[in-house]
């Protein structure tokens, strides 16, 4: 789902549904990016208000873990495990090969839109090193001729 | 005809859902009646997608299975036939404990969970008394599987004895160490497993409320564990009438939300609460102030997941395997530059160059092994030369290691070792959660240390281990009190790739 152009109250639909949960911060936050890719601005006084936080309380949760972002993605990403297990089998030159052929620094997303590359620390397939995902489809084994036909697969 | 393929996301990423619509699509072109049943894993990665067909002797295993071999399935012969899969070295020389059903049943079916021991230990727990099942735990010997090996079973008992309204049991399954990966595979492929554990942490301490805090990067393991709970919860064995025991205790899943340090058990409690992942200065202990201020077990996938086979079998059972003061089962997470990668549970004790060697088969470059790190990023190098160690929390400790959560990352002798020290470092920095200054400023001083080695400036190095030390001695989490693990055995197993050879020849 990606609606460019959320409204308050489809926000606070989103934040309601998690407000009966002990904690509801991150589900929220959670339910926010799934939903729109991102969690935007505008969210941020809505949660505020609703779970009866400072707005900055509401930022320095969100802007502390590595999930949330503020802009959504390209309409593809691709994340590259860059832990210790994946490096031992070559990560960091898949990594470097992908990058370069994009043209792009960690976390950046191609001029068209089209692919963002981001880093992952462990997908837990540390015994079919390296490991990678495109679209959430998990990829053993890893390399960078692989990762490019499931782009155009995708594409 | 049935045949099992796994529906781990490891056999996924090596195109198990392939080789599953490859075998639909080939027996409906033969006319052949075909179930296919999806598993976890075996935990032989090195064989998958590793497909069972059953026959009356059992279940044969072929593997790694490709699309194009999936033809040859319904052929005399195949080229990819390992004999039955209980027969298989790798299977028939562990003792799998908490591993047991893991990749033999459904992950989903409750029914094959129960034909196979389960509910067992939480029907045993329903007639004892809390303080029964403590000594129960404690009597096991079971220690903590997250990598501080604290006795799991004191642990309960000071949750059972605090006075409060309300508890909690709380599962860290932020398993975010590289190189491990038990708490998925059991999650995807036992997870009534867990819950079962867990309802019996609950039912022993007193909690009525469980957890499991499970990060995002396991979207697979997210969708099979939130499904066993309903299916758990439909059947009774969750919510306000346990097993028909009048007793309550229900749980949820949450996500994380890729912080590394919420992995910590404090800072793990403050994320599930909706606040920043930050570490929590102890005491209190969150056993007596947890999550939401109230008496919480805070205990890793392992460790809960291990607790139904203590109450099916007896504690002494299974503390009659181990090596000391670790008793039980561990389960190897044999992975990175290694031929043979993927899990294997065994009692304590295993030498480490015979899990590397014989186990793993060396690495998978066919180069010579030159170090591995065993328990996460957090955890020190190994060189061949501590090959004789056992594998145990106090033997480790003696070789200035730990075994954590019991990962093991093979390297070659490609490896740069200083790169990866300063990977150490910049990892910390990343992940850091501020708090405290040994750890927020000293890993990115590490970093910038390592680089004027990295540059030839051997008067550096002093400035490295005393950083180290300061890190170790003053952080007030594993985090930047462990970093200095990898960072110093690199150095001192390394010293010629940190310039520091001719130094000390002078």
């Amino acid at each position: 789902m990606r609606h460019s152009n959320p409204t308050p109250d489809e926000v606070r639909a989103l934040i309601d549904a998690e407000l009966h949960r002990e904690g509801p911060l991150l589900p929220i936050l959670h339910a926010i990016q799934h939903t729109y890719d991102h969690v935007p601005e505008m969210a941020l006084p809505l949660i505020a208000e609703a779970l009866n936080l400072t707005r900055a309380e509401v930022h320095g949760v969100m802007s502390f873990y590595h999930d949330f972002r503020k802009a959504p993605t390209g309409r593809h990403v691709v994340k590259i495990c860059r832990a210790e297990a994946c490096q031992s089998m070559g990560a960091n030159a898949l990594s470097q090969a992908v990058l370069d052929k994009l043209g792009l620094d960690w976390g950046g997303t191609t001029p068209d839109g089209s692919v963002t590359v981001e880093p992952v620390y462990c997908l837990g397939l540390c015994a079919c090193a390296p490991a990678a995902m495109v679209d959430g489809k998990l990829i053993g084994r890893a390399d960078a001729a692989r990762l490019s036909a499931e782009l155009e697969g995708a594409a | 005809m049935k045949i099992w393929v796994p529906m781990d996301s490891a056999a996924k990423a090596l195109g198990a859902d392939e080789v599953a619509e490859a075998i639909r699509a080939e027996a409906e072109k033969r006319g052949v009646e075909v179930e296919i049943a999806r598993n976890g894993t075996r935990g032989m990665i090195w064989l998958e997608p590793l497909v069972e067909v059953e026959t009356e002797a059992g279940r044969m295993a072929f593997g790694p299975m490709s699309p194009a071999d999936v033809p040859a399935l319904f052929e005399e012969t195949h080229p990819k036939a390992l004999g039955l899969t209980e027969e298989l070295d790798w299977m028939k020389r562990q003792t799998r404990l908490t591993f047991a059903r893991c990749g033999v049943t459904d992950p989903l079916s409750l029914a094959e969970y129960e034909a196979n021991g389960g509910l067992a230990g939480l029907r045993r727990a329903l007639t004892m008394s809390g303080e029964e099942i403590t000594d129960e735990v404690k009597l096991s010997g079971l220690r903590g599987r997250g990598g501080a090996g604290f006795p799991t079973g004191i642990k309960w008992d000071t949750v059972r004895m605090a006075h409060a309204d309300r508890k909690y049991i709380v599962c860290n399954a932020d398993e975010g160490d590289s190189g491990t990966f038990a708490d998925r595979m059991i999650i995807e492929g036992d997870p009534f497993c867990l819950i079962e554990g867990m309802a019996i942490a609950g039912i022993g301490v007193g909690a009525t409320m469980g957890y499991v805090y499970l990060r995002s990067e396991y979207p697979d393991a997210i969708a099979v564990l939130s499904r066993a709970i309903e299916i758990a919860r439909d059947a009774g064995v969750l919510g306000t009438d346990v097993l028909g025991s009048g007793k309550a205790y229900d749980m949820e899943v949450r996500v994380g939300a890729g912080a590394y340090v919420c992995g910590e058990e404090t800072s793990l409690l403050n994320s599930l609460e909706g606040k920043r992942g930050v570490v929590r200065a102890k005491p209190p202990l969150p056993a007596l102030e947890g999550a939401f201020g109230k008496p919480t077990v805070v205990n890793n996938v392992i460790s809960l997941a291990t607790v139904p086979v203590i109450f099916e079998k007896g504690a002494e059972h299974y503390a009659n395997f181990g090596l000391g003061r670790s008793k039980g089962t561990i389960p190897l997470q044999i992975a990175g530059n290694v031929r043979h990668g993927g899990l294997f549970e065994t009692a304590f004790g295993m030498k480490l160059g015979a899990i590397v060697e014989d186990l793993g088969g060396g690495t998978a470059s066919g180069r010579a092994v030159k170090a591995v790190q065993v328990g996460g990023p957090l955890g020190a190098y190994l060189s061949p030369d501590q090959f004789d160690t056992p594998f145990g929390y106090e033997e480790f400790d003696g070789q200035g290691a730990l075994i954590g959560h019991a990962g093991l990352v093979v390297f070659d002798d490609s490896a740069d070792m200083l790169g990866m020290a300063r990977f150490a470092m910049e990892f910390c920095a990343v992940e850091s959660c501020g708090k405290c200054t040994p750890c927020r400023i000293g890993a990115v001083r590490g970093v910038e240390t390592l680089d004027r080695i990295a540059a030839g400036d051997a008067a550096a190095i002093p400035l490295l281990t005393d950083l180290c030390e300061t890190m170790q001695d003053g952080s007030l989490c594993a985090l930047g009190g462990f970093t200095p693990y990898p960072v110093m055995s690199a150095l001192r197993l390394f010293p010629e790739e940190f310039g520091a050879v001719k130094e000390a020849a002078e």
